[in-house]
């Protein structure tokens, strides 16, 4: 067994990707200024979020996210173990270091945390309402950014003769600046309340593990799990469509072949037409949903993507005509919570625990709704506007011949859109040809081909120093990085030949055959029956669930967003296995045992 | 029933001194729906009765007289001079009348002819939760016919004076003359495997996990340690087996050809694969939970999976008792911060020490 991962220094870059450093902003970047500093700590890949080689704008929300994570933890909350999260760009894949807190202001930093996180738990419920009017009002804000193309001359009334002073050259700078500034405290926000809500599920979960040493992982999830969770929203949504086509008798349209040729049928009746005005209503805001992680400017969105949940919506259909079931049990799965939760209080042996069960329970209830419901208004929602909008400045500057496809705008880093945006200007103003349709294509052009050089490169999991024991309470919960995972990715535990060890995330023992699933792009594939193995797998994969078996991912812990949903829907799930997606391959049988969270390849 | 008969079903609280400790189990069970076979406990009622009409009595006192109980010579010789005029005495007639009656009711019950019986000592002091006592006075398996019931009776009460059972009397002071005992007379199961559970990890003491240890044959193999049983820890809320440990079981008790357990080697194949389904062990999970929720405190059940009933009902309960060693010690959280009312104390406590949430 090794003793220690690859030094950073030591990777190597991928044929064609040479020089690929210059995508990323240099604080991202591992450098000889903090080398012995960076070689000697552990870094783990975050599959959960970032799976797959960030282009250079998109590496912004990991920036952001790290950051506004960290902040909280080292200079608002003060998190008594924990400060923040370091990240790194290499070969285009997110390294994570978790920093501890200086062990001598930990005293200090208990009675911050104290009065500062008492603070919100004292007062969540009204945090979090005005939490969600935040939300809302800031994707508001980022709607009403809106990107046009340069005019030949200011109007007169609304610019120069109202005497605002300044025209639409200094908008459209103001706009993208809007758009970094907002997207920086949507983060900000995101992180408000995240951590507070795994601190008082993890002081639930370490409770029940002391009262009961044994209880599994799954049980204490289910206790605190919500039943109605936004996230579950728009799967919710594209049933009551499916049903709504039937019972209005539109139905037939989904059998006509492509999504246009269903929107012809449909807006040809009535009936039709107010089917659409129905999706219309339910796509704002709930088809606002990735079919990725919501990090990559690729991930498909429902609502500029209608073939993706007409889709859904059309395998709905024949699921309703063979009389399945569609409803999600809700009834039944409040009424298993309940007597989870009433057998462990009764097993327990004193009134005072009892009572201590009873209301770390209460608080976990309470928080927990944030962790499952942001990732809707964060990820999907308020990422779906941010892309939505740099699409449109991306058509923009391709008109202007800046380049030649929207998406372009993505393999510009976060300040190069402003060094392009003032070319345009400065163009605008003078005038003058502008230099960028000169300057950019080939700078795009080799930058994808350094990402899709990076593409073929699989991230090794971890580098640097192991630590002797993870205990970083955040990153064993939300990426499943354990003791256990580190030592098998050093070749050591009891790893066996064709078994795959990972996070125990949702219970159930089942056999079937494989599908490796590499891209959303390629869920439609999956057939009824089927295990999917993919690298993380994203909440709107959901409809496909009443049709798999299991689902078993490379990334993730126990509160990543597969394993919410995988209990939601009652599907075995191992996550957090290191290299599944590398060592299945499609078509084999496989056991997947979500109880104690191994995987065996059979064949 | 009458007073030297007492049937399971009968059975009600107050009938505690009359039955023992294994008669008032079975008889609770019964009333409890909990799946038990049939049968019937001689009451101490008709063991007095028995005993007064006897020399039984002072043959004991003067046997015990001056018993130096770290002589085990004398300590032999003379508790079998006990067991002697035990096995020479006469059971007085009414109770021999009903209990000869009461076997017959119970071969009726089973619709077989000398149906085969266990039949137990069930002693007043053997099964209280302060004194785990088991396994100190006989078992009599694979009984048939009214006379070899009666026989088995008397062995019984003969057993009272083991060498063990008299010894440990001495010490604890207790009055040999009034001990008394109980015999349950009760139909065999025919066991494919059989074992024990405690509705608790014996480890532990976590009361969210039943734990089972079962081997093949008769669970005398497991009782008595002779094998290393398989070993299975139950979620007892989920109702998932969460861990299995199938030993090598080398060898099994079953019913011999003359109605005698024996002893029996196992080839490889059969010792090594294990000895429950998963839907038995779920299902003696949930029986042993039953158990535990009758009683209203942590359980230690004998159970058997009999051949001689079908897939559905082939999980029998043989006994049921308090767990004596974790009941004594409280698991719980006191005495850590996050059993404190300060909640913040609490969380900071969880951040600050080491998770393992895996295993």
């Amino acid at each position: 067994m090794a003793d220690r991962f690859p030094s950073p220094f030591d990777i190597e870059t991928p044929e064609g990707a040479e020089g690929w450093e210059e995508m990323y902003v240099y604080s991202s970047l591992f450098s000889e200024h903090r080398r012995k500093s960076e070689d000697t700590t552990f870094w783990f890949q975050d599959g959960v979020h970032w799976p797959n080689v960030l282009t250079p704008w998109d590496a912004t929300f990991l920036e952001y996210a790290l950051a506004s994570l960290s902040q909280y933890n080292s200079r608002h909350l003060q998190v008594p173990p924990a400060d923040g999260i370091a990240f790194r760009i290499l070969n285009g894949y997110c390294y994570l270091s978790p920093v501890a807190a200086d062990p001598s202001k930990i005293e200090e930093r208990v009675a911050n945390f104290t009065d500062r996180a008492g603070h919100y738990f004292m007062n969540w419920d009204d945090l979090y309402s005005n939490w969600m009017v935040k939300i809302r009002d800031l994707i508001g804000e980022l709607e009403a950014v809106q990107f046009t193309a340069l005019p030949e001359i200011e109007d007169a009334d609304l610019v120069v003769k109202s005497g605002a002073g300044v025209g639409s050259g200094y908008q459209m700078q103001e706009n993208y600046h809007r758009i970094v500034s907002l997207g920086l405290k949507l983060w900000n926000y995101h992180f408000e309340f995240l951590n507070l809500g795994y601190a008082a599920y993890l002081d639930f979960f370490m409770f029940c593990k002391t009262i009961f040493p044994g209880i599994s992982d799954q049980a204490i999830a289910k206790m605190v799990a919500g039943v109605d969770v936004d996230l579950f929203r728009p799967d919710d949504e594209l049933k009551r469509l499916a049903r709504k086509a039937l019972d209005s008798g539109v139905a037939e349209a989904f059998s006509a072949g492509d999504v246009d040729a269903t929107c012809e049928i449909l807006k040809s009746s009535a009936d039709g037409q107010e089917w659409i005005a129905s999706f219309e209503e339910s796509a704002e805001p709930w088809f606002n949903f990735s079919t990725g992680s919501g990090f990559y400017h690729r991930d498909k969105i429902w609502i500029e993507n209608i073939e993706v949940p007409f889709e859904f919506i059309r395998n709905y259909i024949e699921n309703l005509k063979e009389g399945k079931d569609l409803n999600r049990p809700v009834e039944a799965i409040r009424a298993e919570r309940d007597r989870v939760v009433n057998e462990y209080a009764e097993l327990i042996s004193t009134d005072e625990d009892r009572e201590a069960f009873q209301g770390k329970l209460g608080l976990a209830r309470t928080v927990f709704p944030y962790v499952e419901n942001h990732n809707f208004y964060v990820e999907h929602w308020a990422h779906s506007v941010i892309w939505r909008k740099m699409r449109e400045l991306g058509a923009i500057m391709v008109d202007q011949g800046f380049w030649e496809k929207p998406d372009d705008i993505f393999y510009l880093k976060r300040v190069e859109v402003e060094e392009m945006l003032w070319d345009y200007f400065v163009s605008w103003a003078t005038p003058e040809a502008p230099a960028g349709p000169g300057y950019w294509p080939p700078i795009i052009a080799d930058r994808r081909r350094k990402c899709s050089a990076l593409a073929n490169w699989k991230p090794v999991p971890a580098l640097g120093a192991p630590p002797e024991v993870i205990t970083e309470p955040f990153t064993v919960m939300l990426w499943g990085i354990t003791s256990d995972s580190v030592n098998s990715w050093l070749g050591g535990g009891e790893q066996l030949e064709g078994e795959l060890r990972g996070m125990a995330a949702s219970p159930g023992l089942v056999e079937g055959p494989a599908r490796v699933i590499l891209s959303p792009e390629d869920i439609g594939q999956m057939q009824e029956g089927e295990i999917l193995v993919a690298p993380l797998t994203a909440p709107s994969w959901a409809p496909i669930f009443g049709r798999i078996q299991a689902t078993v991912t490379d990334s993730g812990g126990m509160m990543s967003h597969a394993a919410i949903v995988c209990r939601e829907y009652g599907l075995p799930a191992v996550t957090g296995t290191g290299f599944a997606t590398a060592k299945i391959e499609t078509g084999q049988r496989i056991r997947v045992d979500g109880t104690n969270g191994v995987v065996t390849i059979l064949d | 029933m009458s007073e030297f008969v007492v049937w399971f079903e009968s059975y009600r609280k107050g009938l505690k001194g009359e039955v023992g400790g294994k008669g008032a189990s079975l008889g609770e069970m019964t009333g409890a729906g909990l799946p038990v076979p049939p049968g019937f406990t001689l009451t101490t009622t008709a063991f007095r009765k028995s005993k007064e009409q006897s020399h039984v009595d002072e043959d004991i006192a003067r046997l015990l007289f001056e018993l130096d109980i770290t002589d085990t010579d004398m300590v032999t010789e003379r508790c079998k001079g006990i067991r002697e005029s035990f096995s020479k005495m006469e059971i007085a007639a009414p109770v021999e009348v009903d209990l000869r009656r009461a076997y017959q009711e119970l071969c009726r019950l089973s619709g077989t002819i000398n149906i085969p019986v266990a039949v137990r000592s069930s002693a007043t002091s053997e099964d209280s939760p302060d004194a785990s006592f088991a396994g100190e006075h006989d078992t009599y398996l694979w009984i048939r016919g009214e006379d070899a019931v009666v026989e088995a009776v008397r062995r019984c009460w003969a057993s009272l004076f083991t060498d063990r059972a008299t010894c440990y009397r001495v010490k604890m002071g207790y009055e040999h003359h009034l001990v008394e005992m109980s015999v349950v007379v009760q139909k065999m199961v025919r066991p494919i495997s059989a074992g024990v559970a405690f509705t608790l990890n014996p480890i532990n003491g976590d009361r969210s996990q039943v734990c089972i240890d079962s081997a093949w044959g008769f669970g005398e193999s497991v009782v008595s340690g002779e094998v290393t049983p398989d070993n299975y820890l139950i979620d007892k809320v989920l109702m998932e087996i969460r861990q299995r440990k199938v030993s090598i079981k080398e060898m099994e008790f079953k019913l011999s050809d003359h109605d005698s357990v024996e002893r029996s080697e196992l080839e490889e194949e059969r010792a090594k694969s294990p000895s429950l389904t998963d839907a038995q062990i779920t299902a003696i999970a949930k029986l042993a939970k039953a158990a535990e929720k009758h009683y209203g405190c942590p359980q230690d059940i004998e159970w058997a999976v009999d051949a001689d009933m079908s897939e559905e009902n082939n999980i029998v309960l043989l006994q049921s008792r308090p767990e004596t060693v974790w009941s004594k010690k409280t698991s719980s959280a006191e005495g850590t911060s996050q059993s404190s009312g300060d909640f913040m104390a609490s969380i900071v406590s969880t951040l600050m020490n080491p998770l393992h949430t895996k295993k």
